[in-house]
Parts: C-alpha cells; structure tokens; sequence
C-alpha cells in the first residue's frame, strides 16, 4: 500500500468499496509504520493490534455482505492515552496509572467504534495531558515529524504526530487550554476543539471538568468535520454535554464563504508574536478575503488577563480532579508506606511528575480558606469578562481569525526549565477555552525552517459549521500550503 | 471482605485494603476539669443545634445507577461514578432531588429555585474521588422550622437550612486477620443520596434536643422522603453543643459532638459535653473549638486532635453539575402531593376524633399506626374506643408478639367490628378481651369467634330471670339477709349468674333483674 500515509477518510471508503485494500490490510499498515517508528517518534503508548485487527476484519465482513457501514468504516484511528478504551491501557502519560487498563470506553470511543473507526493504539502525551510540548509524558517524549528534534506540542502531542506522520487518518485528542490545536499547529495537521458541551467528557480523564474537551485530528478539514460529527451530541452520562442537534457537518460543508465576516483580534498580533508567524497568518486572512470574506478589526480587550484567569482555575479544579490517584484503590501505591498518611504521601510523590504536581499545589492554594477570593473568584470573574468580549466581538462577525502560537514548534529540552514562558505561550488559545467556544487549527505554510504554522478559526457557541466552511475554503483554495 | 477486584468483574488493579495509619484518629483530652454537678450546671444555659443526616428513599445513588441497598455482600454496589474511577462523571438522581424537595417542604423551608452542588475536598480512604460532591453556599432549602413540646410548653426550633450531598463508603477497622496493619473499606454505601439538615442554635436542653430529632424524623418519614431507620444509618446526627452563663447574650465556644447514632446516646452525650464544659469554665478554663467523638461505651465524649482533622475542604462549585433548578411548577407539584404531616395529623384527631392530644400523638408515632387507628374509627364510628383498643391491647399485644403494626393479624376493620358488638352490647369489655386475643393469635373474625364458641352475651330477659329464679330458690339464706337489709349480698347473687352463664349475662341487665326479683 504506497499511499496509506495519504489516505483520508473518503478514499478508504472508496478503496474499501472498490476493494482495493481491505480494513484489516489498513489497521496492519498502520500498526506497521506506527510500530516501526515508535522507537523513534515515540508518538504511541501502547498499541491494540489484536483488537484492532478483530474490529476491521468485523468491517471486512459487514462490507462483504453488502451491510451498511459507518462513516468511520475502517478507518485506523489513533486516541490520546487520557481517553478510556475498554480492556486497553489507560496510563495518562503517568506512572500513577502506568498499568491501570481501562474498564469501560468513553462515550466518545463508543460513538467512533459504532461508526466502523478502528483503534490501533494509544497515544502519548503529557502527564494528564498537562503541558504544552509533550515532555511532560513519564515515559518518553514525542518527536515532531516536521523536525524529530522539535516538540510536537501538547499535550495531545502523540496524537497530533500520528495523523502527521501518516499512522492514522484521523485521532483524538483532547483540549483543555489549546492542547489540540497547538500541537496541530506544531505538526502542521488540522485540530478542532468543539464548543464545551458539544461533544461528552465521560470517559475522559479529567484535567479542569470546566474546560476539558474531546476533539479530532486530521489531515483535511473535511475529515475532522466527519469525525467530530460521529462523536458529537448530549450524552446522559455527562450533565455538562449539550442537548444541541449535531449536525452531519461533513455533509453540510461548502467551500463558499463569500460574505462571511473574519474578525482579526488586535491584541493577538501585539508583542510576543514572532514575525514569521505573523506574517503567514497575515497572508492566511488575505486569502480568506480573497474567497470573499469581509476582514473587520474586533477587540478582545480582556486578553492580557487570560493566562493569570486560566491557569488559576485550571489548577484549582485540577487539584481536586487529581485527588482520586491516592494509592487506596487503582492507582499506583507506594510499597513504603506504614500510615495512611504515609501512602497518600509516598504514592502521590511517587505516582506524579513535576508540572502536575506543580498544578496540584497552585491549585490547592487557589482554592484554600483566605484566597478563594483573591485567586479563584477573581479567575471566574476574568472568565466571564473573557466570555463577554468574545459576545461582543460576535455580534459583529462570524468568526476570528489569528493565531495559535506565538512560535512554531520549538527544540526538545529548549523551554523545559521555564513554566511560566510556556504558560504564556498559551495565550492563543487559552481565551477561547476559558469562553467555551469553538476553535480549529488549520496549516497555513511553514516557517523558513520548515516548521509548520497553523492558523486558528473561531467561531460562536455551536458555530462548527462556519468554522469548517472556513477552514475547508481555505484549504481548498490551497491556505494549507500558504 | 474479598478484594474489590474479585467483586467487579474488568475493573481491574484494586487495592482491597490500606495502610492503618493509626495516626488518624488520636484520641486524647487537652484539659480535664471533670464533670460538673448539678448546682454548677444550672449556673450556664445549653446552646445546642443539630446536623442531622437522612438518607433519601430512592432505588439508585444520587449520581448513578447502582442500588444502595442496606445489608449486602461488600463492594457489590458500586460502579465507574461510584468507585470515582478515572472519566467517570456523576449524574444527578431526579428522584432524590424531589424526595429532598419534599423533606424541604415538610420541613416548612423555603425551596430555592437555583441551588449549586460543590465539591467538598478532604482524603479518605471511604471517599473514593478525594471529594464529596455536596452543596455549600447554594443550599437546596433554606429558612425552615418545626415545633417541639417539652414538659407541656411548645417551642419553634429554626432550621437554617437543607442540602443535598452523597454518602461516603464505611471504613472497617476490625474483623479481619491483619487488621492490625489494615483497614478495609466497603464502597455499597458511598454515593447513597443524603439531605442535611442544620438546625438553628435554638435548642437549649438535652431534652428539646430528642424532641426536635423525634419530630423531626417523624416529619421526614410521613412526606416518604425517607424511612430514618437509625439502624441502617438511615438518620444520623451531629451536636454542636456550647454554654454560657445565663443571661449572657453571646454564644460560647462549640464543640461538634460526631459518631451519635441513637437519639438516647445524643442526650447522653450532649448531657455529658455541658457538664465537661461547664467544669472546665468553672475551672477558668475555656472551651476549645474541636470535633469530639461519643464513646458509647463510656457515655463520654473525647476531642478528635491530630492534623488530619485540621480541615480546610477547599470548596468549589463542582463543575461536572450544572446548577440545580427547581421550577416553581415542580414543586407545586411535590407540594400537591405531599401526604398529611404529623402535626396536621395530631390536629385533626384532636378535632375530628375528640381524642386528647396525649393520643392523638401516641396515634400519629408512625404512619401506620394513625393510618390503622383512622380505619378502625371510621369503620367503628366509635373513635374514642378505637384509639383506647388500639393504644391498648393492640398495641401491647403487637409490642409482646415483636409484631409492628403494618404486620398486626387483626386487621383495622375486623378491630372495628369488635368495637361495634362492645357498643351493641353484644360482648362485655371482658369477653371483647379474650375475643381479641384469639383474633390475635388465629386471625379469625370477632363474629366467628363468637358464633364458634357461643361467647353472645346473654340479654334474653326470660333466660336470665330463670337462673335468678333457680338461684334465690337454692340460696334461701342469702336471699333472707338481702331482705334483711344486708344489701351487699347481692354481689353473691351476680356471681351465681355469671358462673351459670360462663360469664356471658349481660351484667347491667342482670343486677337489674336480680333486684326486681329481690325487691319484689
């Protein structure tokens, strides 16, 4: 198979059909590559073969007989280790579960495998999908398949290498303050997180419940449209999902955008922004304008505050999230311990790595009798200032366009003793998490080096539709390559 | 216990069991004044209010599908929610929001339209998530209130609120052959849907405090929002208890007394904590603000110290909740369909039945029981003999045969034909007796009986003035006193009637006969 690295999931269905390849041929090719370079790349934790090879072979039989199939009908699919899948291996990038095996699968790996979709392995990341370069995994980085001695991003950083690398059309990933959407942009794939709500949280181990979301990743924007449409809609295991039709938006896509009014944030092009970036998300909204956009300025003055806002609830709701890995029961204990205090301690000591258990302390004195007020309370209110600006900002346009990282994907080891310059970096794409609202990364050329720089398309509360029209506009009119 | 892992098929790497960690509960006093005595007691006033816990009545836990069930095999009741496994999310049970609306509405609080759940931080091994999901600053139900009678006088006790959270799982310390390394723990319990109600500092005794819990479950068992049955830990309770010199408007220092599961060792308890206290401020001391456990054994209470116990829950609101809503046309509804309360129950016995109050509380001390005595009084239509009967023999005799009333073989209706044939004088009060206890003991009717054994009273003129006339003829010395003025003897004649009816002469009818005969 020469070009399984290519495949999408319209020419699997079309080689399937047309037998050209079977999908038990397509999960081994995938396996294949995926393995080969692991060592490597490093991009997988841990793979299914025999499931994987079980679940195809069930699609060869259903196309055999002529049944019906799902729109994710023998598509290799790749998911973040935070993402439960019953029988596999769950670890979160974490020695705190490094051999806990899932007991029951996601709604959204439900959802995808009653599509057809045909999981080959699960993905690295960073520790309970904290960080943003993907070192933060407790078991081996991932390399950027643009540049093996670069980040991927994070922390969906193995699932973003995996589509880029051409192991798997399609992944999931998720995204708690831009951790689909930088690493898409890192690895130069498309990357959406849906709007909060739009797609259900069970299953997925939770970081900050407020703003934890599933996504997909591809190669086209097309695909991602198919993917989040299998996966999306309310679902009675999660309180906080939305019961808003979800839409097939593959099918309603259109490559016209004519009339659609683009905001361009003017605090997202101020200082901090590497000029080549800048200028290739420049050049992305001049092409957006020649497909007919309209190109307004909108403001987004409550910015500056997103990163203090962010990581203050997200470390407060992460402290309390992270209490369960306590040694009593399937997380990891420490053999050490003679009290009870004792295996709290030695297991959470042994169990986590350095960035979370930073979170978990920020967070436990966000929270802490005397600075709720101060640290948390204040972050809510930045919160709905934050959310309040986009309001505004969307009754003037149908989306906003800037960018997703100040920089393309930087070197392995090269930020690592500087939290607080990676925080910042997340500025991008933290305001959007913080207002709920929908966000995509889409390629948009690559930097000098070659690094690939991604763009980022918002749009309002269930706006998928228009941020896919976008971004398949844009692709189609060749944005991808800039 | 067997392992967790055993009980739950593919929920794999369970730890059956944890570290002891002796540590946790200390127990030690920090000041010993003793106990004071009477004299110095009366000095202080009592300044108590109760936390009481009720597990609602529902099939499933509060936020997922597994039964809560009292009794079974441990860790059989548990699922991804309840065992906090890792993506799993708690859904909110609808039928224990509305059992708690209707504890709330009993309670006569007033329900709030937008309430929030909050997490409630703090590790235990019990608390499989590392918090308890539980409601703080925007509580279900706020403002309510309920009265007590003590000694004769009524008094409103105020409750400050009524919140929603889960239960915790139950830590077992003894019983197995390691535990003196480990505990264990039993998760069937956790997550089972709890209300709490916090009282107001109102309560001043010991003695108002069980009248408020005994009303209090009363109120929450008749609206079905749970059955309280303390043995199941289906109702729990906290003391806050603190003194100050009487005529002191200021609050002293509290002391939250946990671990009191019976309402008599609550009164033990606080009893015991407003004599340590008054001593100690007798001593000079003061009171300091701790949690302290009830030793049942020893009827004392002890300060819980160590850092553990140094709290700070971190409250937030849980994110994984969306407020809770109740819609004013919800609960109009749970209100339409809120049965009648102990108190409207009492009120109208007393009007309706012309029973004291003293009754009419005696009738209203369980459901069944005032649903039983309404059937039979009705039935009857002699509602005085009816609760007599049923406060009397039925209660006793169901009290000795360890029956409760919903199990009583005599059922209301039967009891009532009983009454009737009493008032028709068809029976004595003394046949009725033995009548019901062969109802009682063969479930058989009180006609049957009567009709079997050929227990009628006997009111046919003609026959009773024959045995008089056989009776006077035989007794011809008695009869001479009688006329001689020695009027007493006619008891002599009364039992020579009885004893020749098998007690089945109609006792007014006869001594009226007999003294027509007598008197001549």
């Amino acid at each position: 198979m020469d070009n399984y690295r290519e495949l999408t999931i319209d020419s699997i269905r079309e080689g399937l059909k047309n037998k050209r390849f079977s999908a038990r041929e397509l999960a081994q090719e995938g396996l294949r590559t995926a393995r080969a370079e692991n060592a490597s790349s490093g991009v997988f934790l841990s793979f299914c073969e025999e499931k994987a090879l079980r679940d195809a072979g069930a699609v060869d039989r259903k196309l055999a007989v002529g049944e019906e199939v799902g729109a994710l009908a023998g598509v290799p699919t790749a998911v973040k280790d935070v993402i439960m899948t019953e029988g596999l291996k769950t670890t979160c990038a974490s020695r705190m579960l490094e051999n806990y095996v899932a007991s029951y699968s996601a709604t959204a790996v439900k959802a995808i495998e009653a599509a057809g979709a045909v999981i080959v392995g699960k993905t690295n990341c960073d520790e309970f999908a904290m960080g943003s370069s993907n070192e933060n995994s407790a078991f081996y980085p991932v390399r950027n398949p643009a540049a093996p001695d670069r980040v991927p991003g994070g922390s969906s950083g193995g699932s973003a290498a995996a589509v880029a690398a051409g192991h798997t059309p399609i992944a999931l990933g998720s995204d708690t303050g831009g951790s689909i959407r930088q690493p898409a942009s890192f690895c130069g794939t498309v990357g959406v997180m849906p709007t909060y709500g739009r797609v259900s949280r069970f299953g997925l181990v939770a970081f900050a419940s407020s703003l934890d979301h599933i996504g997909p990743f591809s190669r086209t924007v097309k695909d991602s449209a198919t993917l989040l449409g299998a996966i999306a809609g309310r679902d009675p295991n999660d309180s906080t999902s939305a019961a808003v039709p979800a839409p097939d938006y593959a099918a309603a896509l259109q490559a016209d955008v004519a009339g659609l009014r683009v905001g361009v944030p003017k605090e997202y092009f101020a200082e901090g922004l590497q000029a080549e970036v800048g200028a290739k998300i420049e050049a992305g909204i001049e092409k957006l304008q020649s497909l007919g956009c309209e190109i307004v300025a909108v403001s987004l003055p409550h910015t500056e505050y997103a990163v203090a806002g962010y990581y203050l609830i997200c470390t407060a709701e992460a402290s309390s999230n992270l209490a369960r890995y306590d040694g009593a029961r399937y997380s990891r204990r420490s053999e050490r311990s003679e009290t009870l205090a004792d295996m709290y301690r030695n297991s959470r000591a042994e169990g986590f790595g350095a960035e979370v258990t930073r979170r978990i302390i920020l967070g436990t004195y966000v929270l802490s009798a005397g600075y709720y007020d101060a640290y948390y309370r204040k972050a809510q209110q930045v919160r709905a200032l934050i959310a309040r600006d986009f309001a505004s900002a969307f009754e003037k346009v149908d989306a906003i366009v800037g960018p997703v990282s100040p920089f393309p994907a930087f070197k392995i080891g090269e930020k690592a003793g500087d939290p607080l310059q990676m925080y910042l970096a997340d500025i991008y794409t933290i305001t959007a998490s913080l207002a709920g609202i929908a966000g995509m990364s889409v390629p948009c050329g690559k930097s000098s080096e070659g690094l690939p720089i991604g763009m980022q398309i918002l749009t309002n509360h269930f706006r998928e539709q228009t941020m896919f029209n976008l971004g398949h506009s844009f692709e189609q009119a060749g944005g991808f390559c800039g | 216990m067997p392992p967790l892992a055993n009980r739950s098929a593919g929920k794999p790497c369970y730890n059956s069991s944890f570290p002891l960690g002796r540590a946790v509960c200390k127990l030690m006093s920090i000041v010993d004044a003793g106990l004071a005595d009477a004299a110095t007691i009366a000095k202080y006033e009592p300044v108590i209010g109760l936390e009481v816990h009720v597990q609602l009545k529902t099939n499933t836990k509060i936020f997922s599908a597994s039964s809560h069930e009292f009794g079974n095999a441990p860790n059989t009741q548990t699922d991804p929610v309840v065992l906090g496994l890792p993506g799993a999310l708690p859904v909110l049970n609808r039928k224990a929001v509305a059992l708690a609306v209707r504890a709330s509405l009993a309670l006569d609080c007033r329900v709030n339209r937008y309430s929030q759940f909050a997490r409630k931080n703090y590790f235990y091994p019990d608390l499989p998530k590392g918090y308890q999901i539980s409601q703080y600053d925007k509580p279900l139900a706020e403002r309510g209130l309920l009265d007590i009678d003590v000694n004769g006088t009524r008094k409103r006790i105020g409750i400050t609120r009524l919140h929603m959270e889960e239960d915790a799982g139950k830590t077992v310390h003894d019983g197995f052959s390691d535990s003196q390394r480990y505990s264990y723990v039993d998760l069937n319990r956790a997550g089972a849907p709890l209300c709490e109600i916090v009282s107001e500092p109102d309560i001043r005794s010991s003695e108002e405090a069980v009248a408020y819990l005994n009303e209090l479950k009363l109120i929450v068992q008749f609206s079905g929002a749970s059955d309280c049955d303390m043995e199941k830990g289906q109702l729990r309770c906290d003391a806050n208890v603190s003194i100050r010199p009487r005529g002191q408007k200021e609050f002293g220092t509290r002391c939250e007394i946990k671990n009191v599961n019976s309402f008599r060792y609550v009164k033990q308890a606080i009893e015991y904590e407003i004599a340590r206290q008054a001593a100690l401020l007798e001593a000079g001391g003061t009171v300091i603000q701790e949690t302290r456990l009830f030793n049942t054994a020893t009827g004392a209470t002890a300060g819980m110290r160590g850092k553990e116990e140094a709290h700070d829950y971190r409250y937030f609101p849980e994110p994984d909740l969306p407020p809770l809503i109740v819609s004013d046309a919800w609960q109009q509804e749970i209100r339409g369909a809120m049965p009648e309360l102990p108190p409207a129950k009492r009120r109208r016995f007393v009007a309706e039945y012309g029973l004291s109050e003293y009754d009419a509380r005696v009738l209203t001390l369980t459901k069944a029981a005032a649903d039983y005595f309404e059937a039979a009084a009705q039935a009857s239509s002699r509602p005085k003999t009816a609760a007599n009967w049923v406060q009397g023999e039925l209660m006793g005799a169901l009290n000795a045969a360890g029956k409760k009333i919903e199990d009583s073989p005599i059922a209301a209706e039967e009891l009532a034909a009983l009454i009737k044939l009493i008032h028709d004088g068809s029976l004595s009060g003394k046949l009725a007796k033995e009548v019901f206890a062969k109802m009682f003991a063969g479930g058989k009717s009180a006609a049957e009986i009567v009709a079997a054994e050929g227990l009628q009273q006997i009111s046919d003129t003609g026959e009773l003035e024959a045995i008089i006339a056989d009776l006077l003829a035989k007794s011809p010395q008695q009869v001479a006193q009688y006329r001689g003025g020695k009027t007493g003897v006619i008891g002599f004649f009364v039992g020579g009637v009885m004893r020749a009816t098998r007690g089945q002469a109609n006792p007014k009818l006869v001594n009226e006969l007999l003294k027509k005969a007598l008197d001549g």
